[in-house]
């Protein structure tokens, strides 16, 4: 059993190790958060200040639909499925994966979709350009040919995250070690498997629209042609069902990750940890009734804009109680500040006030106001990039030394943290503003009103864009040599994973450990 | 380590000390919503503020304590770790009391919504219709209907060939006229893709769907001018389809409304006279910077794959009838509108010699006005 | 790994595997529906009824509806098309006829199909078409206009808030996807030419 990995090449193709497998979804997820984060950097640049200089407002369009499907798809979740694969293994005591076979496919198929989806940029007609929620019928009548490329994309994208979702829920529920009852499981292992069945859940809805597209474009039917007895605000209504779990997707793991890392450094166990799984749960059910408020304006009913309203301020509940957990957490600690420390109370502050302005879109009335300015787009990159980019962030700096075996340079750590979080906060704080003061979002060109916010904004982008050049030359670094880390890395670390030498054995448990 | 919280506090000070221009000038940067000029914009400011007061509340009090236990229970100060991890006082504590707040902030929301949703005895119905990328506004019952356009002026600055004017992409070739006072009814519906028509003064917003009609309504007690940009994703030039509002007083407005009536007869006349090759070119080249250009662009070379060119067309050399049909009556599944309804016969006849001289399209044709009438007739 | 375990992991699969052919089917086949019938219901988007059969012929006098009528045109429809009247008074419970004036200016035969849109939406249970023009599509030949008859009743139990009631049809071109219909209208246009021709002779 005990052999270690192939050499060369084939090895990564051939691979069947949820390490391995894990290491390759991060890489993954790494390059497309750097495509991405070009995207946005075109965007920024272009919006400097007002007038095209440029780009021509079609590839402006293409250049914000590519940024959001990129960062979703590609950057956002296959980190968080690569962090499942290295960890949700070793934190459970289990040897691998329980589909290794299913999980090298669902992993290698997201290159080709990738591929894909940016070789639109270089077809006639250019990429997508109908933003990434692709509402038809800008989607489908008066889409570029490339829509269909997109819409393969996509299929491919949910096929892979099925597949690994399917994995991880057959792996939590059935290969845990002796002793590792469900409530026993570290809130990373809970929050993923509740992610697993939101994905299983949500990712054949988004194939059943964009399948729809596909049939309006290609085979004459009218799902959302009004001409034909369809309807465009159908698209809506079942894109959002996906999309609204599809957001929490994105930010559940996140809570996983952050509810293990405060405890291990504030040295005290994590508050309340039942009511952080039933808070979880709560959210996962909530996320699926409260998908119309992205469409307070379509013009629903009264009767429905209330209900959807109602519904979605209750999501501050099971929000709030986690908050204060983490809160609590840390109080009476005895608290050190170490890099992945310092991303995860990052993250909550930051996420809190993403969750706040959240609470103020749910408002229907207001969200009249609010609704497809910057003010959403300031709130929505609040919770997902302190959110879901700074958890990732903080689980790679809280665990690769475990992964490497090496400790990361912690100055240059700090330094980074530093870094992305003003380049952060100056790059979207701003952006409440422009969007009160009413700048539409999606626009590659502005009244001279929302100038200088724009101004600051766009610097705060290539803040936060240098910023992650120095975290990848630190993870880098890490891996080529370093300190020596011990097996607990953490004085305050607690769980299986550090049960086991740095860097971590090719293959982990292959005996069950017993769980007290 | 408290050298290195010591380096933080210098680090939050640079931050502060960056964002001191922008609160030395928070008089003149506009942070906040506007509260608009309507009861409904003012209940609607009314809510904004006050989530906005009870969130920041929370949040001083869940990052007091946060920031207190990072100083005080920290490890460099000698804190030793407690062991409590489970209160059910505490989880239901703060499980009711912010669903008493919820609760409380439930009412308000839900009686202006109603309000907005009373649209019942309007005095004036306005039919708003959004294409890529104009409105088309129609005074139900008045027999007046008109496009409304990024202006000329606007157009002129995009590319800084002028500086930028304070009204910069907000600004219309033909403003949409309300009187104050009056109740007005918007029946908001779009041609082609979802647009969505905003006023941040009169807090509507309102989608377009093609196919459906949505309705909002406002009453603007002032005289004033409000504007406001298309707030949906409807395509290339989604940035420039702005909207300006102007509520007048009903003595101005109807006055307005008969100069668009006598101005719709004079067009009939209009397309009765002969012009000159070089007035047909002067006034086409007006007409398809502002209506060809955006897609066409200024060169007459359109955008390979997207947009067709103009330059060397077989449509704009070939035959003069297709070439008609295709500006006046459009080409389904494609960007190309129909412009019959858009522009008048003199237009029309203009872009149309434009077009066909043009960007070395050298046919020599002229078409004059009575062209187009009689094109249409024949039809 | 034991048999055990891997039978687990099969039915883990199975399981999963079933919901997610389950959220597809309900995507593909089951929101569609449910959602018009939601529309239906609801009034959402202002998704007006089909025919509609009346059942008392009572006349509520005490109470005047004004009905407003629009008709838009969506991206190159090039028909001209307007309602006869813009407006009318009707009484909840009175049949009503009224017409919208359809021409076609193009110099082929063009099928056009009519979408019924009402506000506002909480007024939709209560308008009734017992006749309208939406229900089919409409073929016209080069500058024919015709006369597009609509038949409706406002509910004698529409709710008392609801003063006005705004039917908007948007007219689309529907000519590709109904070739018979264009067929159809080409062999009565000949028809009636050798009609003509025959009593010429």
């Amino acid at each position: 059993m005990a052999h270690g990995p192939a050499k060369g090449f084939t090895r990564w193709l051939y691979t069947t190790n949820h390490k391995d497998i894990g290491s390759m979804y991060l890489w993954f997820s790494f390059a497309m958060f750097f495509l991405g984060g070009f995207f946005a950097l075109v965007i920024r640049a272009e919006l400097f200040q007002p007038g095209l200089q440029i780009v021509e407002p079609n590839f402006f369009n293409q250049m914000t639909t590519m940024h959001g499907l990129v960062m979703v798809f590609g950057a956002v979740m296959p980190a968080f499925v690569g962090l499942a694969n290295w960890m949700v293994p070793m934190m459970i005591g289990a040897p691998d994966m329980a589909l290794p076979r299913m999980n090298n496919w669902s992993f290698w198929i997201l290159p080709f979709a990738f591929a894909m989806l940016a070789s639109t940029l270089f077809m006639e007609g250019g990429a997508p350009n109908f933003g990434w929620t692709f509402y038809a019928p800008l989607s489908t009548t008066y889409a570029p040919a490339s829509v269909t490329f997109f819409i393969f994309a996509v299929h491919i994208m949910g096929a892979s995250s099925i597949m690994g979702a399917i994995n991880i829920i057959a792996t939590i529920l059935n290969m845990r070690a002796p002793g590792m009852t469900l409530m026993k499981m570290p809130l990373f292992v809970w929050t993923w498997l509740i992610t697993a069945y939101l994905l299983i859940a949500v990712m054949p809805v988004l194939a059943g629209v964009v399948t729809m597209m596909l049939m309006d474009i290609h085979f004459g039917t009218s799902f959302f042609d009004a001409a034909g007895g369809g309807d465009p605000v159908l698209f809506q209504h079942v894109f959002w069902f996906f999309g609204h779990p599809e957001v929490y997707i994105m930010i559940l793991p996140a809570f996983g990750v952050v509810s293990a890392i405060i405890p291990t450094f504030a040295r005290k166990p994590l508050f309340g940890y039942s009511s952080m799984v039933y808070a979880t749960a709560s959210i996962a059910f909530l996320s699926f009734i409260v998908w119309a408020h992205h469409m307070f304006t379509v013009g629903m009913p009264l009767f429905g804009e209330l209900v959807f309203m109602y519904a979605t301020m209750l999501i501050a509940i099971p929000t709030g109680v986690k908050v204060f957990n983490w809160v609590t957490t840390m109080f009476k600690g005895s608290m050190t500040f170490e890099t992945p420390m310092l991303f995860s109370i990052a993250f909550v502050i930051l996420f809190t006030i993403g969750g706040f302005s959240g609470l103020m879109l749910a408002i229907a009335p207001a969200d009249f106001q609010y609704h497809d300015t910057y003010f959403v787009v300031a709130h929505f990159h609040y919770v997902l990039v302190p959110g879901a980019i700074f958890s990732i962030t903080a689980a790679v700096y809280y665990w690769l030394p475990k992964w490497s075996g090496n400790m990361y340079d912690e100055t240059m750590g700090k330094a980074h943290f530093w870094l992305a979080f003003i380049g952060l906060n100056v790059t979207f704080f701003p952006m409440h503003f422009s969007g009160l003061a009413g700048m539409p979002r999606r626009i590659p060109d502005y009244n001279p009103l929302w100038a200088d916010w724009n101004m600051i904004s766009s610097v705060g982008a290539f803040l936060f864009g240098a910023a992650q050049l120095l975290f990848l030359f630190i993870v880098i670094r890490t891996i080529i040599g370093g300190k020596k880390a011990t097996a607990e890395v953490w004085e305050g670390s607690h769980g299986l994973e550090w049960t086991v030498p740095s860097p971590a054995p090719y293959h982990t448990f292959s005996t069950p450990p017993e769980v007290k | 380590m408290l050298s290195i919280s010591r380096r933080s506090l210098g680090l939050l000070f640079a931050v502060a000390v960056a964002f001191l221009p922008a609160l030395v000038y928070a008089g003149e940067w506009q942070l906040n919503m506007t509260e608009g000029v309507t009861s409904v914009s003012q209940s609607v400011f009314r809510l904004h503020m006050v989530i906005l007061i009870i969130c920041v509340v929370i949040g001083i009090v869940v990052f007091g304590v946060m920031f207190y236990s990072m100083y005080a229970h920290r490890k460099s100060r000698g804190a030793k770790a407690a062991n409590f991890h489970e209160s059910t006082t505490l989880e239901i504590i703060w499980t009711v009391i912010p669903f008493v707040i919820l609760i409380a902030m439930a009412f308000p929301a839900t009686s202006t919504l109603k309000k907005i949703y009373d649209t019942d005895n309007a005095d004036l119905d306005i039919l708003i219709t959004g294409y890529q990328w104009k409105w088309k506004y129609e005074y139900l019952g008045e027999d007046v209907s008109f496009f409304s356009n990024l202006s000329e002026k606007s157009r002129q600055q995009i590319y800084s060939k002028a500086p930028k004017s304070a009204d910069y992409l907000l600004d219309v070739d033909e403003p949409v006229l309300i009187p104050v006072g009056k109740k007005v009814r918007f029946l908001v519906t779009a041609a082609d893709v979802i647009h969505s028509w905003w006023v941040p003064d009169i807090a509507v917003k309102r989608d377009a769907i093609p196919g459906y009609v949505n309705e909002s309504w406002t009453l603007v007690e002032e005289p004033g001018t409000f504007v406001g940009q298309c707030a949906e994703l409807c395509g290339k030039d989604h940035g420039f389809m702005p909207i300006v509002l102007k509520a007048v007083p009903q003595a101005e407005f109807d006055a307005w409304l008969a100069e668009k009536r006598a101005a719709a007869t004079a067009i009939a006349e209009a397309a009765k006279q002969q012009l000159s090759f070089e007035e047909l070119y002067a006034k086409g080249e007006e007409v398809y910077i502002s209506r060809c250009a955006a897609c066409h662009q200024d060169n007459g070379q359109g955008i390979p794959g997207v947009f067709p060119a103009i330059a060397g067309s077989a449509v704009a050399t070939g035959d003069l009838a297709s070439h008609l049909s295709v500006i006046l009556n459009g080409v389904n599944g494609t960007a190309m509108q129909a412009f019959a309804e858009q522009l008048n016969p003199v237009e029309s006849a203009a872009v149309t010699t434009f077009q066909r001289n043009a960007f070395g399209n050298n046919t020599g044709d002229i078409i004059q006005p009575i062209d187009i009438v009689n094109f249409q007739q024949d039809q | 790994m034991n048999t055990q375990e891997k039978q687990a992991i099969r039915k883990s699969i199975a399981r999963s595997l079933a919901l997610v052919v389950a959220m597809f089917v309900f995507a593909m086949w089951v929101m569609p529906p449910l959602y018009n019938l939601f529309c239906e219901v609801t009034g959402l988007n202002g998704k007006t009824k089909g025919q509609y059969v009346p059942v008392s012929a009572e006349v509520d006098t005490s109470r005047l509806i004004t009905v407003q009528f629009v008709g838009t045109n969506n991206e190159n429809m090039t028909w001209g098309f307007k309602p006869k009247d813009f407006s009318l008074q009707v009484h909840p419970g009175q049949a009503v006829v009224t017409d919208f004036i359809a021409h076609n200016p193009s110099n082929a035969i063009m099928v056009g199909q009519a979408i019924p849109s009402l506000v506002p939406h909480n007024a939709t249970d209560y308008f009734h078409k017992t006749e309208c023009f939406c229900f089919n599509q409409q073929t016209l030949a080069p500058g024919e206009t015709a006369n597009l008859g609509l038949q409706f009743i406002v509910d004698q139990e529409v709710p008392r808030g609801v003063n006005t009631i705004t039917l908007s049809y948007t007219l689309f071109d529907v000519t590709e996807a109904f070739p018979e219909a264009v067929a159809l209208k080409q062999r009565e246009l000949e028809e009636k030419e050798n009609k003509n021709i025959l009593s010429v002779r």
